[in-house]
């Protein structure tokens, strides 16, 4: 499942793009008193807070309508004033990156056994100060600069014993923060559970247009969406007032029936219920005619086919905002699943996720919100210690991981696992437990006892990450 | 119409309703025409089903032509979106509904996408698996396993006896006949990887992909050990294996019903579906049969609509058809873009809705209806029309739909709350016609409507 750049193809961002030239899913029919903030102006706080308020007096002026969304507005409005809570972004790194071309192991004599083509070369790279024998893969180098800077801590050796080699498997624990297939919640999604709010969506952000599986929850409310700017509704034909309550009407039905006993019947009804929800609290960060009402401090990569930059660069504004967000996730666009080819897509995917989350934490730094976000890079395993015939490399076990941030320590955690010691499937052992370090950020980030998120968490050592 | 063969498995009793009707359009097609549901109902159990899983003659596809935006014709091959476009519309148009969803089931089951090869060899694909929709399911491995598509996107075209590629070897046990960490391990994903070599292509800079062949000289002939088995096995021996493997039986059936049924099948109904697949020598359509009769098919919770079949639905409902393009991308953001699914897995039938996703699917509304909005500076409409009246008249445009009287009373609600932002004159025809426009496309976005 390498993925391959097809000459005519081009990805949901750039369709969306078009669709809107098109006069499509972002039209200007959509008439709202609360958009036509000037675009490229930026919002701020104040401007944020006044136009939720704005967004929830219409839907209290629709209260005989049965509306009662307008609690879970008051969850967000709640949240917005409160103090400002720490932010947890989980960047997902999907196919299982190679710990071994991240970070390359080239003074390891076994190395370029193992790696005939794929090494990297002894010359290359920026040399990682804390393990003398390991270089950060050329195309890593913003990386190299935020770890140098002391704003990234690394997990050469990370993974869980018990390895499991499929992707969907191993995703899944490191999604749900257990070694067990059945579990239906993320461990940020549980934390959302004990923690959060009854009625504030925003609380856990998934930005991949779709539910992240590590945000899902039982109970509490949880929100997906692309891009601030792009989540937008309209109807053709329908406008003004009348447009505004029947979205409400659509929102308030799913409110009404999101408790209802048939399962299927509820999912849609909270789907509804958390789309009311959203939309107005979205609507301050998107201009009239569909593009961005905010303006980034810093320059984002332009990455073509990939919105990933454009998607942290909402969020850095969407926090600096005040939005009330706690838990959020997204995932990289690029698959690092590289069984064939991977010279190419490895670099290029991986130079596309370096400097994409150098800007994000440049950008947070320049909004002064820097000290309020951790970022947690993952990936769901590391790939085989031997590379295969098709100049790739298959699943492996132990790999990499990294947290990103200007409260973190920026010192390693556990240790690069060296090549003698590989397990009987010719993989990296892990010397640190995924789990230990989802307790550790809980209780060290979150102040919140790890118990009550992760089954078994007194039995996983813990790591200083925070400062 | 003869009776379907008996069956030691339960079967729904009592009369075929009109609503028992609608829910086997929706689980077992795209949704009913205007009528089709009654009509359907008027068969009877057997023969409805019969006419699902036995049409007679070849697929017809019924009603205006697909087209762009501006007229022109589909181009899957050329246009991105296309081939989406080109099978929606077959799920909107095709007399043979069943084979249609099986197709879909089955690009879902063995989830290949175009990021890895091209619309031509999906397309391909596509073909292959309607062909074999309702056939054998050890002959549609074998298909699977050789077609060009599967081979670029599980890396069995790079698999050789030099340097085995796991990839396809694991997937096809975990997610195409056993279940994870079902009777297998990694020794025996490592000597299904070596039964598998010999597959290989050519690949040209500029047209891509070519000429997939199985090489013997690629192929690793020595002795390979699969599920305890010894022997030189080959590619084919090890879809073989896999389909004899005893937990095969148990996966395939649980995994089928679960397209069909949201609700786990009973033990004594898996058992004699596993029995009966077993027997039959891996037959689909007596399965498919079975499970469209069960009582729970009919008498169990309901199901969310997934997206490519509610977007169907909504033209069929309509008698619409593909005039534009935007569909690719309408059922992209609503969760379900064909021939690009998620990953290897397919989607997840028991998630379809999220914030972003119901956004989708207000979308597909919006472009259903596309062409019977009214237009609301128009001069005339009925001014004495009132909001009862005026739900009562969208419900009819949409066949009358069964809606529960909680959410009619909702519409109702919406319906006065428009009537009372009336208050100048110009708006007394004008609210009334954007009202007449709101609330048909809030019907097919109610939960009872998005769900079966």
């Amino acid at each position: 499942m390498l993925k391959r750049n097809c000459c005519d193809g081009f990805t949901r961002s750039e369709a969306m793009r078009r669709a809107i030239a098109a006069g499509g899913p972002c039209s200007t029919r959509e008439w709202d008193p609360r958009m036509p903030l000037p675009a490229g102006t930026g919002v701020d706080r104040r401007r944020f807070l006044l136009g939720a308020a704005g967004g929830m007096l219409s839907v209290y002026g629709a209260g005989r309508l049965g509306l009662t969304n307008r609690v879970l507005g008051d969850g967000i409005a709640q949240a917005a004033a409160g103090p400002s809570e720490p932010v947890l972004v989980s960047v997902f790194l999907a196919g299982g990156i190679d710990a071994l071309s991240l970070l390359a192991p080239v003074g390891d004599p076994l190395y370029r056994k193992y790696r005939p083509t794929l090494a990297v070369a002894p010359d290359q790279g920026e040399p990682f100060a804390e393990d003398p024998r390991l270089h950060w893969h050329p195309a890593a180098s913003s990386f190299a600069s935020l770890h140098a800077a002391g704003k990234m801590t690394v997990f050469p050796g990370i993974g869980y014993t018990t390895p499991d080699m499929s992707h969907f498997t191993s995703r899944h624990y490191w999604e749900v923060g257990q070694t067990e297939t059945r579990t239906l919640t993320g461990w940020l999604g549980r934390y959302l559970d004990v923690a959060g709010s009854p009625s504030n969506p925003l609380q856990g952000m998934s930005l991949d247009g779709e539910m992240n599986p590590t945000l899902a929850t039982a109970h509490n409310p949880v929100a997906a969406i692309d891009r601030p700017e792009t989540f937008s509704l309209w109807l053709e034909g329908v406008w003004g007032d009348v447009f505004d309550w029947t979205l409400d009407s659509a929102a308030g039905l799913g409110t009404a029936q999101r408790h209802i006993h048939d399962e299927a019947v509820a999912q849609v009804a909270e789907a509804a219920s958390e789309v009311g929800i959203v939309r107005h609290a979205l609507a301050p960060f998107r201009t009239a005619d569909g593009t961005a009402a905010y303006t980034s401090p810093v320059t984002y990569p332009n990455a073509g086919d990939s919105d990933f930059p454009q998607r942290l660069a909402g969020l850095a504004a969407m926090i600096a905002a005040g939005l009330p967000l706690r838990c959020v996730a997204l995932t990289s666009d690029d698959q690092f699943d590289t069984h064939s080819g991977q010279a190419g897509t490895f670099d290029e995917a991986l130079t596309l996720v370096a400097d994409s989350l150098a800007a994000f934490q440049a950008d947070l730094e320049a909004r002064g919100i820097a000290d309020r976000v951790l970022v947690h890079v993952w990936s769901e395993f590391g790939r085989r210690a031997q590379e295969n015939g098709s100049g790739g490399t298959d699943h492996g076990a132990g790999g990499v991981s990294m947290l990103l941030g200007t409260r973190s320590t920026g010192t390693m955690v556990g240790e690069y696992p060296g090549l003698t010691s590989l397990d009987t499937n010719g993989n990296l052992r892990e010397n640190v437990d995924f789990r230990g370090v989802y307790c550790s950020l809980l209780e060290q980030w979150f102040d919140h006892d790890a118990a009550s998120v992760i089954p078994g968490a007194s039995g996983f050592p813990r790591y200083r990450l925070v400062r | 119409m003869a009776a379907l063969p008996r069956s030691p498995i339960a079967v729904h009793h009592g009369r075929l309703t009109e609503a028992d009707a609608t829910r086997l359009l929706w689980r077992a097609g795209f949704g009913p025409r205007p009528g089709e549901a009654r009509r359907l109902a008027k068969l009877g159990l057997d023969a409805a089903v019969r006419s699902l899983t036995r049409p007679h003659g070849p697929a017809r596809l019924v009603g205006r032509r697909p087209h762009g935006e501006h007229g022109q014709p589909l181009d899957p091959i050329n246009v991105w979106g296309d081939g989406h476009n080109w099978w929606l519309d077959r799920m909107v148009r095709s007399t043979h509904q069943l084979t249609e969803r099986m197709t879909l089931v089955w690009h879902s089951w063995f989830a290949t996408s175009i990021e890895a090869s091209s619309a031509a060899l999906m397309l391909r694909q596509n073909e292959m698996m309607r062909a074999r929709a309702l056939g054998n399911f050890h002959d549609m491995l074998v298909e699977v396993t050789q077609d060009p598509a599967m081979l670029l996107w599980l890396s069995n075209s790079s698999n050789n006896k030099w340097s085995p590629n796991e990839n396809y070897a694991r997937e096809m046990m975990e997610l195409f006949t056993l279940g994870a960490d079902r009777g297998y391990t990694q020794r025996d994903v490592h000597d299904q990887a070596r039964a598998l070599t010999g597959w290989t292509n050519d690949w040209h800079e500029g047209a891509g992909p070519s000429n997939f062949r199985y090489d013997p000289a690629l192929h690793d002939t020595g002795v390979k050990v699969i599920f305890s088995q010894r022997g030189k096995f080959d590619w084919q021996d090890s879809c073989r294996l896999c389909v004899e493997h005893p937990l095969h039986p148990s996966f395939l059936v649980g995994k089928l019903w679960g397209y069909f049924v949201p609700t786990p099948p009973p033990p004594g109904t898996a058992r004699a579906l596993e029995r009966a697949y077993v027997h039959s020598g891996y037959e689909i359509r007596p399965l498919i049969e079975a499970i469209l009769r069960h009582p729970h098919f009919y008498r169990g919770p309901r199901m969310v609509i997934p997206p490519v079949v509610y977007c169907a639905g909504l033209l069929r409902a309509l008698r619409g058809s593909i005039r534009t393009n935007a569909w690719a991308w309408i059922c992209q953001q609503a969760g379900q873009m064909l021939f690009e699914p998620p990953n290897v897995a397919g989607w997840d039938y028991t998630h379809w809705l999220d914030t972003s996703r119901w956004a989708g699917r207000f979308s597909a509304v919006n472009y259903a209806l596309m062409h019977d909005v009214l237009d609301p500076s128009a001069k005339h409409y009925p001014t004495h029309e009132g909001p009862g009246e005026a739900v009562e008249k969208a419900l009819g445009f949409w066949n009358d739909p069964p809606l529960s009287p909680h959410t009619r009373h909702h519409l109702l609600e919406f319906s006065r709350r428009a009537q009372r932002g009336i208050k100048a004159d110009w708006e007394q025809v004008s609210y009334r016609i954007l009202r007449q426009n709101a609330l048909r496309s809030l019907i097919p976005t109610t939960p009872e409507w998005q769900t079966c």
